[in-house]
Formats: C-alpha cells, structure tokens, sequence
C-alpha cells in the first residue's frame, strides 16, 4: 500500500522535473551571441588596451563564440610594433606568460578604421552594401550581445584614437536604435576606462546590463609594468576579470552575480560599478555564459513530429505566359528615399520668416528717417 | 570719466609719478634683485617632473653587460690615437664596422680668424667618423645621436670606449624605432659644427667641410658623453648651449630619473644637491648653483659638444663622468645602463620633446624655476626704465616756467632738433661697429707694430677701441645747435632709455640671464645719469657699470662660485682669454653676444656717456 501510494507519487511528479529543466533551459530566450570587442587608443604607451581587448577576446573564442560573430576591433598594432622586443606577440602577463595574440587572431577594424562613426554603423547596422560580412554585426532579436570598450575615457565619453569622443549619450541613443531595430535580445556592456560608470548612465533601452572598471571621479589603474617590454601590461579590472573568465568553461553554471564581484575595490584601488535596473530578468539567473559564451541550446522533445511531403510538383503554368515575373528586392531599412528626395510641402500659409520682416523693416526705417515723417501720409 | 582721460585725476597721477619717480625706481630695482634671489630658495621652485607621457616613468630593464669590454676598447682607442698623432681613423672605421654599423667619415677644415691660445689651433683639418645602427622594421624617418669627442692627450678614451661597447649591445636589440648615430668628432665643437652643418646641409659659418655620405633622418634628441676615467663617482649633467639656449627640460628629467632608479650620484653645475634648504648654507648653495648657471647661459658659449645640437631644434645635454674623491664608485657597466636605459626611454617618444619647458633656471638637479617665474625679476628692472622715460615725457610735454623773454621760450622748445639727438646716436653706432670689425682687420697691422702675439692684439685692439670711445667727442651739439640746449639731452635720454629698454627686452627673451646681467648693471646708469650729477664721480661709477667691467667682475665670480678663485693677475689673463673666446665663438659658431654687445649694448652705453657730459 505504501509502496503503492510512493510510485503514483513518483509518476506524478517525474514529469514535472523535466518540465522545470526546460523552463530552466529557455530561461534566457536567445539563441545565438555575438561580440563587438573596442580597443579605441592607438601608440606605444598604451599597449595595455590592445592586451585587454585581446585577453577578452581570447576568453570570449574559448567559450565558443566563433570569429564570424565577433567584431574586434583595435586601433593600434602592437605585436608588430617597432619598439616591441618580442615581436608578433602581445602578453597580458609579466614575464610573457599568456600570448593573447597567438596564431589566429582576427582583427575586423584595425589602426584609423576604429572610428565613432565605424563603431556606431556598426552597432547599428547602417553599413554600405560593399561591407563584408566579417565587419558586420547580423545580430537579430534573439542575439545576446556583449559589448566590451576600453582606452581612455572620462566623466561621460570615451576617447577615439586621441583625435575624437563618443559620448555616454550618443551610446544610450544608439542603443535604443538597437532596441527599435530588434537587434538584440540581451546586452552586455563592459567598459575600462577611467570614470566608465559615467558611460551607462544614460542607457535607457530595456534589456542592458553594464559593468565599469571605475567610478566617476576615479580612475582605472593598470596592473603591472613588464620592464622587458618597458610598457604596462593589463589593466587592473580586466586582468581580474580574465583571471575569473579562466575558470569558466562552457557548461559552467556561474552567474552575473559572480561577475559584479569581479575586482574589489582592494584589488582594484577603483570601485567596480553595474547596472542592472533595466535588466528584466534577475542578474542571478544570466548565465556567464549567455553573453561570453555560444552555448548552443538543445531542444529535447518526447513527441514525433509528423512531417509532411515537402516536395510538391510545382504546377505547371505554361498558360500565363503572360504573366511577369515578380522582381524581389530587400525593403530598406530606412526609408532613405523618403526622407531625401520629398520636402514637406507647407499647405497651409506661413507669416515670413524673421529674416525678411527685419530686412523689410531697415529699409523702411531708413526712408523714415532719410525722408522725414511727413512721407508717411503719402503712403497711406 | 576714466582714469586717464579725466584731467584733474591724469594731472595727480602725472605729479605722483614725477614726484615718487626716484623712490619707485629704488624699490623696483631692490624688488627685483630680490626676486631673483629668492628664485633659489626651495619653497619658490618647483620639483622636477616627466611631461612626456610617451617616455612614461623609468620602466625599463637595463641589461647592459660588457662595461670591462668598454673600458679594454677605450684603451686600444688610445693607443692607436697617440700612434696616429690625433683621430684613428681607419681603426674607428674598421671597428664600428665589425659592430655591424654603417660608417661613414667626413672631413672639415676651417682657419680661424685668429690663433686659439686656449686650445692652441689654427689651421684646423680634422675627421669625424660616425656610424649608422639602422632600426631593424622602422622606416628610416627618425634618429638619435651619441657622441663622444675625440680629445688630444688622454682625455675622453673611455668614453669611445663605452660608446663602441654601447654600439655592439645596441645592434643585437629589436626593439630600435630609430636610428642611432654613433659619432666621434674630432676637434670637439668645430667637428660638431661641420657635422651638423653637413647633416643639415646648412652653411652658415663658412667652414669647409665634405658632403655626409650616410644619413639617418630627422635627429630627434641627442647626448654627447665626456668620460675620461675608468670609474667615476658622480655624473654632471650639461645643459646650456649655444647663445644661452636650452634643450627641454624633459631631458634632465630623464636623466635624473635614471640617476635615482640606478642609483649613481648626479649633480649639475658640478654642484651635489644638499636637504637642508632652510639652513643658511643650505640657500646659498642652492644660490651658487644657480648662479653658475646664469653665467654660463649669459655667456652664450656652448658648454658641452651638446650645445650645437639645439640650434636645429634637437633636444640634446652633455654628460660628464667625473671622478672626485668619494668612496662609492661607479664603474663602466653602471653608466652604460644608464645610458641604455635613456636611449630605451628616448625610443618610445614619438613626437619631439615638446612637453616640458624650454625656458628654466636649476638651482639643483630635482628642481626648477620656470619662465613664468624669473621673467618678473627682469620685468621690474625694465619697469624702472620705463618709469623713467615716462617722467621724462612729461617734463618734455609740460611748457617750461614763462620767462620774460616769450618768444624765445618757444624758440628753446623747439631746438632740441633731430640732428642733436642723431648726432650722438650715429658717433655711438660707429664707434660700435669699428669695436666690431676693427679688432680682427687690424691685428697684423697691430702685429707689426707691437711685440704682441695675434690674439694679444686682437684682444688688445678691442680694450682699446672701448676706451677710445669714452674720449669721444660729446659737445657736437653746441656745435650743431649753437644755443644752449636744456631739453636737448632731455631728448637724447628719452631716446636712449627706450632704447635701452627694448634691447635688454629682447635680449631677455631670447637669453634670460644675458638680458638679466645687463640689465642689473645699465638700468642703474640709465635711470640716473643726467648732466647735472657730479661728474668725476659718476664717470666712475659709470665705468665700472659698463659692459667691459661687469665682464671682468663676472670672471671673478666665475671663479669664486667654482671654488677656484684667482690672482688680481690670473683673473685679467683669464678675462683676455675670455673676449678672444668670445670674437672666437662669433667667428665659428655664430654665437651672438660679441655682436650685440660691441653693436648695440655698448653704443647705448656710449649714449648714457654723452648725457653725462652734455655740458
């Protein structure tokens, strides 16, 4: 009897538990990830940023992003720099442990292409047609989509290759193009710079979680000088964050909550900052692995699926001979025709404008007072 | 109404100025003076600091191994010099060779206008010998230079020595962006000359030199190294250069770096720098120190092969190993780490040096007083100046007291015409051109004449001129004019004042401590001389104030703030020496202090001479 009343309870309640795996497994809602990785400064001294952004990198393929979805971009070349004594190598450890650079390393934009203007195309997806599709980001609305930049930044922008700045408004606004666009279903944006949490201030497209290295008014401080190179080689934040990033691995089960604590203020001298108000989902239950990793999700079903005949005999129409073929093309994005060629017409009648109101009135101020008040009744 | 424009208040500011004229010119001089005193103390200056962010801190790691190798390379150097009579031209050729450099010779020669008694030359003909350590993957745009110089005797052989050593460490490396020239010249400044001449293909002081085979694009810093002894135990940094022009500030900065991380003594000025800046003693070290580097700039001699270098915008400082008798030494390997470090720091730069100050004073090694702070020293001397020709604007403008005579009152306002005032200045020009040209064109005359050696006469003929010109003749205006005339020295002063005013100005500008000097000794008989003084003892005064006699007592303190001090007699040999260096430097390098002094600054002085004895 017991054992009876055990196995109903048993068959009552097993298939629950897959049920509570699958609404674990679709927990994240997106099916494919990508990477845009910016490195924005460029010569020698600042070496460290082309490490951080190749340490990522690095972290980001060994979890399974592959390079057709990640879009790196750096804006100096260090490993064959002239004043670098291991040519062909970055390191992002002294004593030139780890080569961040190694053998296959895919640079989309390189040297002055790592522009504010190629960045936000980028994110965007206002691209020429003649762009290839390495320097495209084709992400749809169910692409997760981490976002890492590092250089030199301040309260509120981040500096471009020493020549211009992106602002922490233009970022929020081209998020929000993002988001009207459909072109992601959840972002991960990192930053270390000085001040970056000055940068997520703004955001206020839905689905953004951001990390920055420091807090407004603080730097971010670099990690350790290599005296061989005769540079720095990593900056702090980034370097704690590839030293987490190390153990994880593709089926690891940490989540956003571990990455905020990522670098402490005693390791770090800064202190870290997030944003998590406009994510929906907990940060606890996003996964590492949903932004740096490209785990594929496998759909178990127990049900057979009937598929139908797909081949049909198309049916011959040899009578319509008529009938023109229908020509196919892509609709634009933008609506670009409209907006150029067609002014608005103004239907109804405007006063004119200040500019002849004031011209009308010099003149006849002038010929007052050349003239004389008398005049006036001449006019009316 | 405003300030100026309302009579009643322009009337009080007018009888302010002429009434506390004197007592604002004593304080002004006082204020300056003490300004400039007290740029030494150590609370006023600033500490030195890295500007270029390029060079970063010292973060290299020097590695450099072979110093004993250095010192055995200087001692074939030598031998094969004392063989060959002077440059070992086809050992230095060979051996930079073997080091794996380009090298490259070129010859000069060069007749002085008259014999050098210092360094005993005249008809110069030399080579210098340089090699080129291409830059493995760098385009060929950019390179640094060390030198050292190829000295008779004994001197300067360990430095070939480390130069070579540094040549055969620095070929095995990758990391070189730019070319490195290592040169060895001969003759010291006149070989530096030729080569930068011909580097540069500029031609500007007529000597004749053959065209540079091998180039290595734009220098962009440069450091000449004087070492004659196998350990040292402290390093002295080198900085002016010619016409008082300094390299950028950075480059001390570098050096003083690399001094504090390898842990050698280094000093400036041949001065070490001391804690106690609030001791008495303590300030005035400091005070020497900077006094030593004031006369140095307002000499306007290049102190070092360095000084060349900065005509061309190229950044450069000489380093001079000195060894004293201290107990910690400091051997070859230690100063070539020093310098590699130094070249590893100057690799990473990709601009010139721009960052830091040109225009400084150093009172030690690790501190420094910017432009911003000396110029007003000079500024409240040029203010006294400018009082002074205010007050006598308005003794000019204000009609003179009536007289019975009307009409003849109006006639005296207007005599003081143009010729009486050009007259002076014209007599005044000449006599300075003839201090200028006459020295040099009449020495074999004057060698005829007198059993003196060529530069006795030159120099002799010089003293000579300036005297001639105190007896010049300085009542033409009664001549000219008939009548006498009240305001016609009035005039002359005003003119003379200004004047005066914008050649210590400009000279300031360019050469601080030049324009600083003059201005403490002719600014005082600018402001005060006028026809009414008692003459004998203003004469006196005067003389003593004048350029020549302000040189004479430089000397003197020269060699009081160096710790060597001379005879009444040794001094005069020396101030001789010192103006025959000085028509020497105007002839080989186009050093600018003989000019202005013998065509500008001493015929002002003349004029101020003229006021003094108008009646």
């Amino acid at each position: 009897m017991q054992l009876q009343l055990f196995v109903i309870i048993l068959f009552l309640f097993s298939p629950l538990v897959p049920q509570e795996n699958a609404g674990q497994f679709f927990s994240s809602g997106h099916t494919n990830n990508w990477a845009v990785l910016v490195c924005t400064s460029r010569f020698w001294f600042n070496y460290r940023h082309v490490a951080n952004t190749l340490s990522v990198y690095r972290s980001v393929k060994r979890l399974g992003i592959p390079d057709s979805h990640i879009v790196l971009m750096l804006a100096d070349d260090m490993a064959c720099n002239h004043r670098n004594p291991k040519p062909a190598t970055v390191f992002s450890h002294k004593n030139m442990e780890l080569n961040v650079y190694g053998d296959d390393v895919e640079v989309d934009y390189r040297g002055y292409e790592v522009t504010v203007e190629n960045f936000l195309r980028v994110l965007t997806g206002r691209l020429p047609p003649s762009t290839p599709r390495s320097k495209r980001l084709l992400s749809d609305d169910r692409s997760n989509i981490l976002i890492y930049l590092t250089g030199h930044g301040g309260n509120g922008f981040l500096k471009f290759q020493d020549s211009e700045e992106i602002s922490n408004v233009e970022l929020a606004d081209a998020f929000e193009q993002m988001w009207q666009k459909r072109r992601y279903n959840e972002l991960l944006f990192i930053i270390d710079t000085c001040q970056g949490a000055s940068m997520y201030e703004r955001f206020y497209s839905p689905n953004l979680m951001a990390l920055a290295s420091s807090q407004v008014g603080e730097d971010s401080l670099s990690h350790q000088p290599d005296l061989a190179i005769g540079v720095h080689l990593m900056d702090r934040y980034t370097f704690y964050l590839l030293e987490f990033l190390e153990d994880i691995h593709p089926s690891s089960k940490a989540n956003m909550n571990d990455l905020f604590k990522v670098c402490p203020k005693s390791q770090c001298v800064s202190t870290p900052g997030h944003r998590t108000d406009l994510f929906l989902r907990d940060p606890g239950s996003a996964l590492i692995t949903d932004f740096f990793g490209s785990v594929r999700k496998v759909e178990i079903t127990m049900e057979t699926i009937n598929l139908t005949e797909p081949i049909q005999q198309v049916e011959q129409n040899f009578v319509n001979e008529e009938r023109q073929k229908e020509t196919y093309s892509y609709v634009d994005q933008l609506p670009v025709s409209e907006i150029i060629h067609q002014k608005p017409k103004q239907k109804d009648w405007h006063p004119p404008d200040g500019f002849i109101l004031g011209l009308w009135t010099l003149i006849l101020l002038v010929f007052f007072k050349t003239y004389g008040m008398k005049h006036l009744k001449h006019i009316f | 109404m405003g300030l100026l424009s309302d009579p009643n208040r322009r009337r009080a500011l007018i009888s302010l100025l002429t009434r506390l004229n004197a007592p604002i010119c004593v304080v002004c001089y006082m204020a300056g003076v003490a300004w400039f005193m007290g740029l030494a103390f150590e609370p006023f200056t600033l500490r030195t600091y890295m500007s270029e962010n390029a060079m970063g801190s010292t973060m290299v790691e020097e590695r450099f191994p072979a110093g004993e190798r250095a010192l055995g390379t200087g001692r074939e150097f030598s031998a094969h010099k004392k063989k060959a009579g002077g440059m070992p031209v086809d050992w230095l050729v060979k051996t930079m060779q073997s080091r794996g450099l380009e090298v490259f010779t070129q010859r000069f020669s060069r007749r002085l206008p008259f014999p050098d008694e210092d360094k005993e030359r005249y008809m110069v003909k030399g080579t210098n010998v340089y090699g080129i350590l291409r830059a493995p993957r760098a385009p060929r745009t950019e390179a640094l230079v060390l030198s050292a110089p190829c000295s008779p005797g004994d001197d300067n052989n360990q430095a070939v020595g480390v130069l070579l050593g540094l040549a055969q460490y620095f070929r095995n490396q990758v990391f070189w962006a730019k070319d490195i020239i290592f040169l060895v010249n001969e003759h010291d400044l006149i070989g530096m000359q030729a080569w930068l001449e011909g580097y540069h293909h500029t031609n500007t002081t007529g000597m004749d030199w053959s065209p540079l085979q091998g180039r290595g694009g734009s220098i962009q810093a440069a450091l000449s190294l004087e070492l004659s002894s196998d350990v040292v135990t402290s390093l002295d940094l080198v900085l002016e250069g010619l016409n008082g022009q300094l390299p950028n500030l950075d480059l001390a900065n570098l050096f003083y770096a690399f001094c504090q991380k390898i842990g050698v003594l280094c000093t400036t000025q041949g001065k070490l720098q001391r804690n106690d800046w609030d001791s008495v003693s303590g300030y005035s070290h400091a005070v020497q120190t900077m006094m030593l580097m004031v006369m140095k700039q307002a000499s306007g001699r290049p102190w070092g092969d360095h000084g060349l270098f900065l005509r061309y915008h190229i950044e450069a400082a000489t380093i001079k190993g000195i060894n004293s008798f201290r107990q910690y030494k400091t051997d070859a390997t230690t100063i070539g780490r020093l310098l590699e470090g130094m070249y590893r720091k100057l690799n990473n730069l990709l601009e010139r040096l721009h960052q830091s100050y040109f225009f400084y004073l150093m009172p030690s090694l690790s501190h420094f007083v910017s432009i911003g702070y000396y110029m007003p020293a000079f500024g409240l001397l040029a203010l006294i100046l400018l009082l002074r020709a205010l007050d006598l604007w308005i003794q000019l403008a204000t009609p003179p007291p009536r007289t019975e005579d009307g009409v003849a009152d109006a006639e005296q306002m207007s005599s003081p015409g143009v010729l009486s005032v050009l007259t002076p200045l014209v007599i005044s020009h000449l006599t300075g051109v003839a201090l200028y040209t006459l020295p040099i064109h009449f020495q074999e005359i004057a060698v005829e004449h007198f059993p003196v050696s060529e530069t006795e006469a030159v120099v002799l003929t010089a003293i000579a001129v300036y005297t001639a010109g105190l007896a010049l003749p300085h009542n033409t205006h009664r001549l000219l004019t008939g009548r006498g005339t009240e305001n016609g020295w009035k005039v002359l002063k005003l003119v003379a004042v200004l004047y005066l005013a914008v050649l210590l100005g400009c000279t300031a500008l360019i050469n601080f401590s030049l324009g600083f000097i003059l201005a403490l000794t002719l600014v005082p008989v600018a402001a005060f001389v006028t026809p009414d003084v008692p003459k004998a003892l203003s004469a006196f005064i005067m003389v003593i104030l004048s350029p020549a006699c302000t040189l004479l007592f430089s000397v003197f303190l020269f060699q009081e703030l160096q710790e060597m001090p001379v005879s009444f007699l040794d001094g005069w040999m020396l101030y001789l020496s010192v103006i025959s260096q000085g028509i020497l430097d105007h002839a080989l390098y186009g050093s600018l202090v003989y000019p202005l002094v013998a065509l500008l600054v001493y015929p002002c002085w003349l004029l101020f001479w003229n006021i003094l004895f108008w009646k």
